[in-house]
């Protein structure tokens, strides 16, 4: 039985779930401010996980750091700039809106722009051959003018 | 023995291949006819040997031969016996092993069943099949050997990741291999159809089938990971937006677009060289799967061989396969001339809508999963690209998709009017407004989501099975005929019912457990009880209970509505000691309305566990859609113009005399 009291301890050694009762903050409005921040920081030590759903130390430790921000009164806004001014913008699940990574936000419009155009001139000349009765071979067509202009 | 037979037999099998590769494309070139036979007997071979291989391999990990250093790695005597039996592809080497054997199955039954194609057409489609198997045979031997031995074996394996010894994920790479794999029949079909410069209807229906199945396949393979990662990972997510999930999603959009324009092709001529592209990208984005998944190059839960030679072989795979094709493609595409013409109001336009907004959204992924990479080379910013982004780039195209799906499916080919589809579904649209209204009065908060989300889901689900009653009825509505024509309607049809609204269901599905989850966390003790949702969870007992090779700290909960007992939950924390790894057994209480969901965690600083607790609305309608929509794959596939011979026996009645 020795075994199982050393994995025992071991399973008190290593944490493993998510946001702990004991970080709740008694204020539901504040609280559900925090949860949705967390959702939105990376844990820096996983694999792409979110804080919120991270059972990591660091990731206990960031949920920490929000929610005391929040106590002292911060808007949400000041609480990912504190963040990021810490971690980088690493930490940001959703891209910040600068530099390069408007090209990110816009490749999904764009594309469909783009591509929108050539469907609608594809689309519009399978019509256009439609009108000039694309079935006929040119050599039929011309035969079928001469008969008409005749 | 049996590990250098199974080393043996995959040599050979390699061999077999590069034969296969060259002599009947040889053969269909030059119009040597028994060159072109040879794919074959080849490819049969190729399989047998393949098969052969793995199971050398299975009886390795089923006989704990620790000699053989996979099994050493990735195995261990205490495992339970089915695990074992899983844990040969729980890991690089044999993982890959199936793919092969997956490609080489794919690649004899389109030998078998490809007795009615054209001699020089399943000689080329064969040899490029080959092609790839060859390339990735060549990987494993060279680079990822399944079969290597130790010198000095060990008395124990270090054990299988404790992650992966749960049936879901146990059976979630077979399914996503044969999804996957099976687009290299597309990718070979277009292949060969642009070396021939013919694509044809009768083409379209031969390469049909081949991504029918692997959709359905890829479908499932999908779900599964999905439903693993619900019920495992402690927290109820299903879907995360994890780099090698996007991988596979990307595929699976790519396939689905490569599906509907398959249609067009099929019945109307157009879209060909479109579709062959389709082809080539699907199965090209697979690869490129493979590529992250392996590499290690994007973070990810999932990436369980890192190794940069791997990386880079893999890379080169994907370069000579897509670049070729693509290369081919730009050569060639031009003589492959559409034939049918249709106005703007037409199925083939709503299709090619269709096309547009699964392949932006398949690249709005491709872009969001990669851009990290981006930014890092280019810009030298690390940076993360996670959910947030993805739900508001990618939701939107799938909005419209849902949006149109209804009219688009019904209007006619050719040349068609909106009004008199949209009037055709007035009465679908305004019963979903309804449910949509409904959804809103129902919920506390002004949020969007749940009336826009049931809004789409009842269109779809009302808007298909409108569309196959009044195939039934024909206008008007007479019981007895009615459901006789109903019973009688092809394949196809039902296809196309299942699977947009089994897309529908999972929408429902995640619209419900997106805007109306319910959460508890809290720190209880035995003897504690609280309310969640209109339910009771009566904490009674904590137990510490030893399994085959973990131990486990399991609660023990009673679940109570209106005081009449309902379900007793067990969650479990387990430690795997050989491993060194813990993880959590979720307890739910499953039902077709809801999923009651309790963790157990820590032990807390006032004595108490850490208990979260979820009420999950209508959460398995995720993947019941999901299965839905593989269903309408299945019908689809035994759709009678599928079934080999009736096409040659239609041919040979239409002849006179």
């Amino acid at each position: 039985m020795k075994w199982f009291a050393v994995a025992a301890y071991l399973f008190a050694a290593v944490k493993v779930s998510a946001v702990e009762p004991d970080e709740l903050l008694g204020d539901p409005g504040l609280e559900s401010r925090a949860r949705a921040i967390s959702e939105n920081l990376r844990c820096l030590i996983c694999r792409n996980e979110s804080i919120d759903d991270s059972s990591a130390e660091l990731a206990s430790d960031l949920r920490k750091i929000v929610r005391e921000q929040l106590l002292a009164g911060k808007s949400d806004e000041e609480v990912y700039a504190f963040v990021v001014d810490r971690y980088g913008e690493f930490v940001l699940l959703k891209p910040s809106f600068k530099g390069a990574n408007v090209f990110l936000y816009a490749s999904g419009p764009i594309m469909f722009a783009v591509g929108g155009v050539v469907c609608a001139l594809y689309v519009r000349r399978r019509r256009a051959s439609s009108r000039k009765e694309d079935y006929l071979q040119k050599d039929e067509r011309d035969r079928l003018e001469k008969i008409l202009g005749d | 023995m049996v590990n250098e037979l199974g080393h043996f037999a995959l040599v050979a099998a390699f061999l077999v291949s590069a034969l296969q590769a060259v002599v009947p494309l040889v053969g269909a070139q030059r119009g040597w006819i028994a060159w072109s036979r040879v794919a074959v007997p080849c490819a049969v071979i190729q399989f047998l040997l393949t098969a052969l291989a793995f199971a050398a391999l299975t009886s390795a990990f089923v006989t704990s031969d620790f000699s053989n250093s996979l099994v050493a790695a990735n195995s261990h005597a205490a495992k339970p016996m089915i695990y074992k039996f899983t844990g040969v592809w729980g890991n690089h080497e044999g993982s890959m092993l199936l793919w092969v054997l997956i490609l080489t199955a794919f690649g004899a039954a389109a030998a078998l069943f490809g007795s009615d194609l054209p001699l020089g057409l399943r000689a080329r489609v064969l040899a490029v099949q080959s092609l790839i198997a060859c390339a990735f045979f060549a990987f494993i031997l060279f680079s990822s050997n399944p079969f290597a031995r130790l010198s000095i074996p060990p008395f124990h394996g270090s054990d299988l990741n404790p992650l992966l010894q749960d049936p879901g994920l146990a059976f979630h790479p077979p399914f996503l291999y044969l999804g996957y794999v099976g687009l290299s029949m597309s990718f070979s079909f277009a292949v060969a159809a642009l070396i021939e410069g013919k694509v044809d209807a009768a083409w379209a229906r031969w390469v049909r089938p081949w991504t029918l199945a692997s959709w359905m396949f890829l479908t499932l393979g999908i779900a599964l990971g999905s439903w693993w990662a619900y019920y495992e990972l402690g927290w109820g997510g299903w879907w995360f937006w994890d780099p090698v999930e996007n991988v596979s999603f990307i595929p699976w959009l790519i396939a689905t677009a490569l599906l509907h324009s398959a249609t067009v092709v099929e019945k109307r001529e157009s879209l060909k060289s479109w579709t062959v592209l389709l082809a080539i990208l699907a199965f090209s984005f697979s690869l490129a799967g493979t590529f992250v998944v392996r590499s290690g190059i994007l973070t990810s839960v999932h990436a369980f061989a890192s190794d940069p030679t791997r990386g880079v072989f893999i890379l080169a795979i994907l370069g000579f396969f897509s670049g070729g094709a693509l290369l081919l493609y730009s050569v060639r595409s031009a003589t492959l001339l559409a034939k049918g013409v249709f106005g703007i109001a037409s199925r083939e336009s709503a299709l090619i809508l269709n096309n547009l907004l699964l392949v932006v959204a398949a690249l709005v992924v491709f872009v969001g999963t990669f851009w990290p990479l981006v930014a890092e080379l280019f810009f030298d910013r690390k940076l993360s690209v996670g959910p947030p982004f993805f739900e508001i780039a990618f939701t939107p195209f799938m909005v419209v998709l849902a949006a149109i799906l209804p009219i688009g499916a019904i209007i006619p080919w050719k040349r068609g009017s909106i009004a008199a589809a949209a009037n055709a579904q007035i009465g679908v649209l305004a019963l979903s407004a309804a449910v949509g209204a409904f959804a809103w009065s129902l919920q506390t908060g002004s949020g969007m989501l749940a009336p826009i989300g049931f809004l789409l889901a009842s269109w779809l689900i009302l808007g298909s099975a409108a569309d196959l009653i009044a195939r039934a009825t024909g206008g008007r509505f007479r019981f007895g005929r009615s459901t006789s024509r109903l019973a009688g309607l092809p394949g196809s049809i039902w296809g196309k019912f299942l699977a947009h609204s089994g897309l529908g269901l999972t929408i429902l599905g995640i619209t419900a457990v997106t805007a109306w989850q319910l959460e508890d966390i809290r720190s209880a003790t035995p003897g504690d009880s609280f309310e969640l949702g209109g339910y009771t969870f009566a904490f009674d007992d904590v137990s510490e209970i030893r399994g085959p090779n973990y131990l486990s700290l399991t609660g023990d909960f009673a679940v109570y509505s209106d005081n009449v007992q309902i379900a007793k939950l067990k969650p479990e924390k387990r430690f795997y000691p050989v491993a060194g790894m813990q993880t959590t057994e979720a307890a739910i209480d499953m039902g077709l309305t809801r999923d009651l969901y309790l963790v157990i965690g820590e032990r807390q600083l006032d004595g108490g566990y850490s208990i979260r607790t979820y009420v999950k609305p209508f959460a398995n309608w995720i993947w019941i859609g999901a299965i839905v929509m593989a269903a309408g794959a299945l019908a689809s596939l035994l759709d009678r113009r599928y079934r080999i011979g009736i096409a040659a026996r239609r041919a040979a009645r239409a002849l006179p005399g």
